[in-house]
């Protein structure tokens, strides 16, 4: 063997004792990523020089401290800067199911309720016919459960 | 604005037993969604709804507020009016009838295919998917 393999031999082994006495941040971006995202998904981690900047959007200020608790503890994160902002609420909006939807479901709903016919119009039940009131409870339960804009009940009667 | 004064001893009592709870008006009429902790708090908002607006005929109302904790293996009884209650091959009514479970009987639930639909399964070993609306939770 020559002296300069040998050389390149020892340098080799000097710089895979250097690097796992100081872990790379490649290493450490990997190992924040794997503990925030198990604690906090939704959050990415950037790491320089041992330091973690991590970036993202959560529900609340618990998943924002628990994700930076996670990137801290972390083996060789010497600092967290924690760039994480908190979701708003999002407005709630109603959703209106599909005619479609709204038909398949109610062809499942009727069969049981003889008298009546429902009808579906841009969202919109129509029930038409003649119901006891107990019935028609059920009903208006299992149509409500299927989303729609309003139920209509004008042409119904109910004994 | 008007509704939600008209409804407010329903939205109040929902705020109050429904964790999450939806409340929305929008075009005329009042959205009240959410998962109720039991059959009982949804039962106690249909009567509330139903003391204000009797008999559900003024339409500004759309409630739809299931249970949450029926979860896959829990105990469900079959609620139906008196009849058997048919244990279906797939989730709809156009899917061939598999089994039966009678009147009262305590059956499982299996999973949750949708809202509607849901497999169970009745302590004779039949099962089959059955629509959820006569399915109640035990407590």
């Amino acid at each position: 063997m020559s002296i300069k393999k040998i050389f390149g031999s020892i340098a080799v082994v000097f710089t895979l004792f250097v690097v796992s006495c100081q872990p790379k941040d490649s290493d450490i971006n990997k190992n924040v990523t794997e503990n925030i995202q198990s604690a906090t998904p939704g959050v990415n981690a950037d790491v320089k020089d041992g330091v973690a900047t991590l970036n993202g959007q959560v529900k609340d200020e618990a998943s924002r401290r628990a994700a930076e608790d996670a990137a801290k503890k972390t083996k060789g994160v010497k600092s967290v800067v924690n760039n994480i902002t908190i979701e708003l609420p999002a407005a709630p909006t109603v959703t209106i199911s599909v005619d479609e939807a709204l038909q398949q479901g109610v062809t499942d709903v009727i069969k049981d309720f003889p008298g009546v016919t429902v009808t579906v119009n841009e969202g919109e039940f129509i029930v038409n016919g003649e119901l006891a009131a107990e019935k028609w409870k059920r009903l208006k339960m299992a149509l409500d459960g299927l989303n729609p804009k309003k139920v209509n009940t004008v042409s119904l009667k109910i004994k | 604005m008007a509704l939600q004064e008209k409804y407010q001893e329903l939205i109040t009592a929902a705020e109050t037993g429904v964790p999450g709870l939806q409340v929305n008006e929008q075009g005329g009429v009042l959205y009240i969604k959410g998962q109720a902790p039991s059959g009982a708090v949804k039962d106690r908002l249909w009567d509330i709804y139903g003391k204000i607006d009797p008999n559900y005929l003024a339409g500004d109302v759309v409630m739809d507020v299931d249970v949450a904790n029926i979860g896959a293996g829990s105990k469900v009884k079959v609620t139906t009016e008196s009849s058997n209650l048919n244990l279906r091959k797939g989730p709809g009514t156009d899917q061939p009838v598999v089994g039966k479970a009678a009147h009262g009987e305590i059956i499982t639930l299996i999973s949750k295919t949708n809202d509607q639909w849901w497999l169970v399964r009745t302590d004779a070993g039949e099962e089959g998917y059955s629509y959820a609306q006569y399915l109640s939770p035990l407590s």
